[in-house]
């Protein structure tokens, strides 16, 4: 290995900012840097950027950081991509990092390509697997490609730092350690850092059952098999008893059921759930796309054919209209409390 | 307005098939079309020129192999005005580094003073997301991802809808710009009989890398910082537990409930 990469020593993972709080992502990715740092027997730091967010680094210290960068300004309230891309830019020529890591959400999936060619370097999306080949103190990205069918493993042998997005979900964070200490180290900001010419005018929150699906831990997907917009709170029921987040496929959007936020597979949200039930979905290929990191999927389907129970933890062959109302039923008994 | 859209050839998502011992895609008799969310961005751009009351000039730029002409036809076909495709066994192996700097380096030459550049959020096979904002950068463009609509156009000037996590937030910014748009931005229209039939006369130059006179370290495989190294099949299909509700009802029910309530422990991944 040539001297200039030996320059470059240490992990970093970049916090993320959600309307004011450090999103629990951020600590996925501490998860997954604290490992590769001891690997490596370096240093891990975390970078945030935002606005009065000063006094959540602690956070970031608890749950495994070594180190805080803290940009804090008003200019850095919402997320721009322009000066987060200056600061971080500047700042890692400055420290030079081995390995950055983000998360795969959109923040992240527009920033570290953006990232990649100010540091010209290599960049692997949305990994679901991150381990350290010592013998040539690499990282080993492992991410799904070709919707799902196949898992590649990409290194990149020359760029610095390496990077990766990190599919959220497939790390869980350590326990937040109180007693652990870090040095937090403020980031001195110039007006020319903060200038955008990408503006925010307004943010329109999206009225949705639950959380957002990427942040979803039980999902109840929805498919054409509903029949009827009408038969929608049947789901809707479902999702609300169980504290998860509302999905469904393709034709159930383009039918108008639900908007686009809610779509999963290749063309809307890949998702990870530990959870995942499908209602009247057939499974096809462009809709597994998105669920491949699911940990357990479950399906009701009145085709025994359907391609969705090949994939499926549990399947119950049956109609969901039938089978829906007693679960409702059941589950309600349940949290009634004495039952069971 | 010069409007450019970035096109890409990609395997039919409905045929992709892997040799289960390699993990690698067999190409043989496999229909390639055009990356199914660019069909998004070739619509965006055809509703913009329409909104401009024609006063647009839409390119479509693809990199790919010779067959992929193919793909620029079928978008100028879909209503694009002029259409090129960069081939070079020099561009072969190509990851989104050097794909980015071939592409923004082609746009450059071929559309220089172009106002907006799309693209499609990602394409199907490669599936990274990372080739607009990285195109963008090379250019030193500002980039809107996620778009969902383009609320506003003028000569300076956009504001557009953008994805996000929780909701959508609207951006606005000055022209040059490159947007990267979603499904939901529009529903694509199919090719009519007389836009065939131009896309079938059209001329289609094939670009090398010598005419756009590019670094050959920076190309193809050679240009790529990352490097796959291995490729295997992953294990989408579970032995699952398959119950008929009609044959036994309260026991289908209760293996949902369980699934429920007493739900697996996380990877120790
Ligand atoms: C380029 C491309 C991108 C795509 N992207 C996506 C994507 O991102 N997400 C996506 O989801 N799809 C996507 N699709 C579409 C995909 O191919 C399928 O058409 C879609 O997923 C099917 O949706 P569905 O399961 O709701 O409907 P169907 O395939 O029509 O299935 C309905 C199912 O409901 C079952 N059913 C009917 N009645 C009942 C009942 N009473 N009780 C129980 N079950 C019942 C049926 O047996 C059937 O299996 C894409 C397609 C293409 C070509």
């Amino acid at each position: 290995m040539s001297n200039q990469l030996d320059q470059y020593r240490g992990v970093w993972t970049l916090a993320e900012v959600r309307q004011g709080k450090i999103h629990p992502v951020s600590f996925e990715l501490l998860a997954w840097g604290q490992s590769l740092a001891q690997k490596l027997g370096v240093e891990l730091a975390s970078v945030v950027l935002g606005s009065g967010v000063g006094d959540q680094v602690d956070q970031l210290i608890a749950h495994g950081a070594d180190k805080v960068y803290l940009a804090d300004d008003p200019a850095l309230l919402d997320f721009g991509v322009e000066p987060q891309a200056g600061i971080l830019t500047d700042l890692i020529k400055q420290h030079k990092p081995e390995v950055l890591l983000g998360s795969a959400t959109t923040t992240g999936r527009t920033l570290l390509p953006v990232l990649a060619i100010t540091l010209t370097t290599g960049l692997t999306a949305d990994c679901t697997g991150l381990d350290i080949d010592l013998t040539e103190r690499l990282l080993i990205q492992t991410r799904p490609a070709i919707g799902g069918n196949v898992m590649a493993t990409i290194k990149t042998p020359t760029g610095r730092p390496q990077m990766a997005t990190v599919r959220p979900k497939s790390k869980r964070p350590l326990a937040a350690d109180p007693a652990r200490s870090g040095e937090v180290i403020k980031v001195e900001l110039g007006p020319e850092q903060l200038a955008s010419r990408v503006k925010r005018l307004e943010f329109t929150p999206e009225e949705t059952v639950g959380a957002p699906l990427q942040d979803a831990e039980v999902i109840v997907a929805c498919g054409k098999g509903l029949k009827d917009v009408k038969n929608l709170k049947l789901v809707t029921e479902l999702t609300e008893i169980l504290g998860g987040s509302l999905g469904a496929t393709r034709k159930a959007i383009d039918l108008g059921w639900l908007s686009y936020s809610h779509q999963i597979g290749l063309s809307g949200k890949t998702v990870s759930p530990k959870l995942y039930l499908g209602c009247g979905v057939s499974g096809a290929v462009q809709h597994l796309a998105g669920i491949t990191s699911a940990e357990k999927i479950a399906a009701i389907n009145s085709d025994p054919e359907a391609a969705i129970f090949q994939v499926a933890d549990l399947g119950v062959v049956g109609d969901l209209f039938q089978a829906l109302p007693l679960l409702v039923e059941r589950l309600k008994q349940n949290t009634e409390g004495s039952a069971s | 307005m010069e409007i450019v859209v970035l096109v890409k050839q990609v395997p039919a998502t409905d045929q992709v098939k892997i040799d289960p011992e390699r993990g690698t895609m067999i190409r043989e008799n496999i229909e390639s079309e055009l990356n199914p969310l660019d069909l998004f961005a070739v619509e965006e751009a055809v509703r913009l020129k329409e909104r401009l009351d024609g006063e647009a000039n839409i390119n479509v730029l693809s990199m790919g192999p010779a067959k992929a002409v193919k793909t620029v036809r079928d978008a100028l076909a879909r209503g694009c005005d002029q259409g090129w495709l960069l081939s070079d066994r020099k561009f072969a192996g190509a990851d989104t580094w050097s794909t980015s700097f071939t592409l923004a380096s082609a746009i450059e030459k071929l559309v220089p003073g172009c106002d907006l550049i799309l693209c499609g959020e990602r394409a199907t096979d490669g599936d990274t997301g990372q080739v607009g904002p990285m195109v963008a950068t090379f250019l030193g463009l500002p980039v809107l991802s996620f778009v969902s609509a383009v609320e506003r156009l003028d000569q300076g000037a956009l504001a557009a809808r953008r994805e996000v996590e929780g909701g959508s937030e609207l951006v606005q910014c000055p022209l040059p710009a490159l947007l990267s748009v979603v499904k939901a931005i529009n529903h694509p229209r199919l090719p009519n009989l007389a836009g065939k039939r131009r896309a079938k006369a059209a001329e289609v130059p094939v670009v090398t890398a010598e005419q756009l006179e590019l670094p050959v370290e920076k190309l193809g495989l050679k240009g790529s910082p990352t490097r796959v190294v291995k490729v295997s099949k992953s294990q989408l299909s579970r032995q699952g537990r398959i119950l008929n509700l009609e044959d036994d009802p309260t026991a289908a029910v209760e293996a949902l409930v369980a699934f429920f309530t007493s739900p697996p422990s996380a990877p120790e991944a």
